[in-house]
């Protein structure tokens, strides 16, 4: 058996991903870049005498140092002992596809360029001579069809030969005379140190006119490094006075120019593009006056799938797994052991379970919106709310809305948004939008005080958290992410069909890892809770004498500024952490009840706050730190403590200050 | 008076003069590589509902870039 790796490298939906399932199926490992945020996908087959390993690199236009993705990418290219790179091109956008397959060329890859969407562009008239271009471009082009499976065997075959003669790719690739010329005299002094030529020459050079920062800090280690950089200076001034143009720019059009003689050469297709399908079914999802009611209509119906069909499911889990947790404990005689493994290890376990179905709904619903080409222009239609209102990209309306279903598939929605600025700043403004774990609360504290105007109580609430969620917004954007604001340049796919196995697989991968990572989270938390409400060991569960209630006891005073100072409402905020829902049961059980008992429990808050208390601890209960549930998918998401960490602090200071104001400027307005 | 990007109409097709440097530089270089350099053709498509961004294509692919960015393309 021989070992092959191979990358596969193209623009965004070109259908690199669904080359990459056709060849690995199920047997892939999604994972993140050594240090990265960017997400890694490896898979692993076998074909004849070889094994292969597939590494999926991110879409990408260009291989600068321009995000994370491109850097990846280019890494893998430069430094990785990859055998071949097959670079996956969409034959109907065959030019700005090229950009991507120039630039391998400059690093000289051992590449095959696999032509894919075939049919779509010869439904726009476009036809390609393959044979001419692969002979121009210097490498094989082998024509596939990766939703159908086609032309997959001789694209794995091509790989074989290739990858025992590996071809210098950059031979073919011609500048022009002007800027070849000072390329040569930038290559001969880079050339002077070997340490820089662990890639070739050419590349350095072209990327050091670019004024790329990564090879530019290389360079600087070397001892040629004055001699160079005086250089790079004195080539940038001359193109500059010769073009009138930035040495980058010279670069890109050098780039440009030897594209369109391949396409002159190679490419036939109509001079006037004829209207497209996509451009018809545009003319009505983007339309000036139908686009916003048909994205509200798309949307309603992605959460309805999502919540109405999911919720049902979610509690029939909860059911099963209380049931089965009474049922273990019932034969278990310790009594100790039986409550943990009750209310630890089946609440817990229950707990992430729970999680799955809207989870699973979610991604099948957002895959299919992204694959088929909808997101991206519901996005174009909505960026302007977005942008000006919170700073955010377009693409943060789908997780803003799901937040109000729950937090943890919104979180994991944010991952549609390229920049990694845009994704977590959604990510912080996820919590305060008030997901249905909430709705309890609102519905026991409206009951017992404002049971004439629960409607308008509870607007006020979903009102209040975007309200928030505004603020903080507008602070961020002034501070931690100050000037990280990630420009909007998105390009629109043509519509198409997804492929079911394609978003089947994504989905799988997505609940796999949440099972993996948040709920080891969330599980240790649902221990904690119980640890901290059982011991020490012989006192009441959760009462006030066991260490839940002593910390609760000890942190009371701190609320009590906020109007609720006491130790019961400073456990039930604790439960609350597990899921919001709690908060209400927590409060029953410490007052002498039953967790489900609504009108006692009703009765109880009655008794124990004030119409002013009341409000002021729904807003708290509101805005205070999501579940960990939440917690635990940023960490997943982000890759790293920091995010969950933040977000804990952000949330707890907005949540104090601002019930703050309410308590206390209600109380000087004689609502106390 | 010097037209942009961002004064095209839709149903229009233009033709890049220059790219100036007035706005974000990593978004410039993004732009380049997406071929946006001059002498070549732009047709502006549509403007969304709001009024902001614009799609347009460019090269056989349909984009689309805020008002702010479009304004630093210079066009005929």
């Amino acid at each position: 058996m021989t070992k092959l790796i191979v990358g596969l490298a193209g623009n965004p939906n070109v259908g690199k991903t669904t080359v990459f399932n056709q060849l690995t199926g199920m047997h892939q490992h999604v994972g993140n870049w050594p240090g990265k945020t960017v997400e890694k996908a490896e898979g692993y087959f076998s074909h004849g005498d070889y094994e292969y390993q597939i590494v999926d690199l991110p879409g990408n236009y260009a291989l600068s140092a321009h995000s994370i993705e491109e850097i990846v990418s280019r890494d893998f290219i430069v430094d990785d002992d990859s055998d071949v790179i097959v670079n996956v091109v969409d034959a109907a956008n065959i030019e700005r596809n090229l950009y991507l397959t120039v630039q391998m060329m400059e690093l000289g890859a051992n590449m095959i360029l696999a032509l894919n969407m075939n049919d779509f562009a010869k439904r726009r008239e476009h036809y390609i001579n393959i044979d001419l271009m692969s002979e121009l471009l210097g490498f094989p082009i082998i024509e596939i069809n990766a939703k159908k499976n086609e032309g997959i065997e001789e694209l794995l075959n091509t790989i074989e030969k290739q990858a025992a003669n590996p071809l210098n790719t950059s031979e073919k690739l011609a500048y022009g005379a002007e800027l070849k010329e000072h390329l040569d005299e930038l290559q001969e002094l880079i050339e002077k140190d070997n340490d820089l030529l662990d890639v070739p020459s050419v590349w350095t050079a072209i990327k050091l006119l670019e004024k790329d920062s990564i090879v530019i800090q290389k360079v600087q280690q070397s001892p040629m490094s004055s001699k160079i950089m005086v250089e790079v200076d004195k080539v940038s001034k001359h193109l500059n006075d010769i073009y009138n143009e930035s040495s980058e720019e010279v670069i890109a059009n050098a780039r440009y120019a030897f594209i369109d003689g391949l396409i002159a050469e190679a490419v036939d297709k109509p001079e006037v593009e004829k209207p497209s399908i996509s451009d018809r079914i545009d003319n009505v999802l983007t339309h000036r006056v139908f686009a916003i009611p048909i994205f509200l209509v798309i949307m309603w119906v992605m959460f309805q799938i999502v919540f109405t069909i999911g919720s049902p499911m979610q509690e029939f889990i909860d059911a099963v797994f209380t049931q089965w947790g009474q049922i273990a404990a019932s034969s278990i005689p310790n009594p100790y052991l039986a409550s943990f493994v009750q209310k630890g290890l089946f609440c817990g376990v229950g707990g992430v379970l729970t999680f799955l179905p809207i989870i699973f709904l979610m991604f099948l619903c957002l895959s299919f919106l992204e694959d088929c080409g909808y997101l991206a222009r519901a996005a174009f239609t909505l960026d302007l709310v977005m942008h000006k209102l919170v700073g955010l990209h377009g693409k943060a309306f789908i997780p803003m809305i799901l937040g109000f279903g729950c937090g943890v598939p919104a979180v994991m929605a944010t991952r549609t948004m390229e920049h990694e600025s845009d994704r977590i700043l959604a990510m912080m403004l996820i919590p305060f939008m008030s997901c249905t774990a909430r709705l309890p609360i609102y519905a026991i504290f409206t009951a017992a005080f404002f049971p004439d105007h629960a409607g308008t109580m509870l607007m006020v609430m979903y009102l209040l958290g975007i309200l928030v969620a505004l603020i903080v917004a507008t602070l961020l954007k002034r501070t931690m992410f100050k000037g990280m604001s990630a420009p909007f340049v998105m390009e629109l796919p043509t519509y198409k069909l997804p492929s079911m196995k394609g978003i089947l697989i994504h989905t799988w991968e997505k609940v796999k890892g949440f099972i993996k990572k948040a709920a080891t989270i969330i599980l240790a938390a649902v221990v904690i809770i119980w640890v901290l409400s059982i011991f020490p060991l012989g006192v009441a569960y959760g009462s006030q004498q066991s260490l839940l209630g002593m910390i609760g006891s000890a942190v009371a005073p701190i609320f009590a500024p906020l109007g609720f100072g006491t130790w019961q409402a400073a456990v039930a905020i604790i439960a609350g952490l597990l899921a919001k829902e709690a908060i209400v049961g927590t409060l029953g059980t410490l007052g002498g009840l039953d967790e489900d008992d609504e009108e006692g429990i009703t009765s109880l808050v009655r008794e124990t706050f004030t119409p002013l208390s009341a409000f002021s601890f729904m807003a708290f209960s509101l805005l205070y730190v999501p579940c960990i549930a939440v917690l635990g998918v940023i960490k997943q998401e982000t890759n790293s403590i920091k995010w969950p960490v933040l977000m804990t602090a952000i949330t707890l200071i907005s949540a104090y200050v601002v019930t703050f104001l309410i308590f206390n400027i209600g109380t000087l307005l004689g609502f106390g | 008076m010097v037209k942009t990007l961002k004064d095209v109409k839709p149903g229009e097709t233009v033709t890049i003069v220059k790219y100036h440097h007035s706005g974000d530089v990593e978004l410039r270089r993004h732009l380049l590589g997406m071929g946006f350099v001059k002498g070549t053709k732009i047709h502006v498509k549509k403007v969304a509902p709001f009024g902001d961004p614009i799609e347009m294509s460019i090269r056989g692919c349909d984009i689309c870039l805020r008002k702010d960015e479009a304004e630093n393309i210079e066009v005929i």
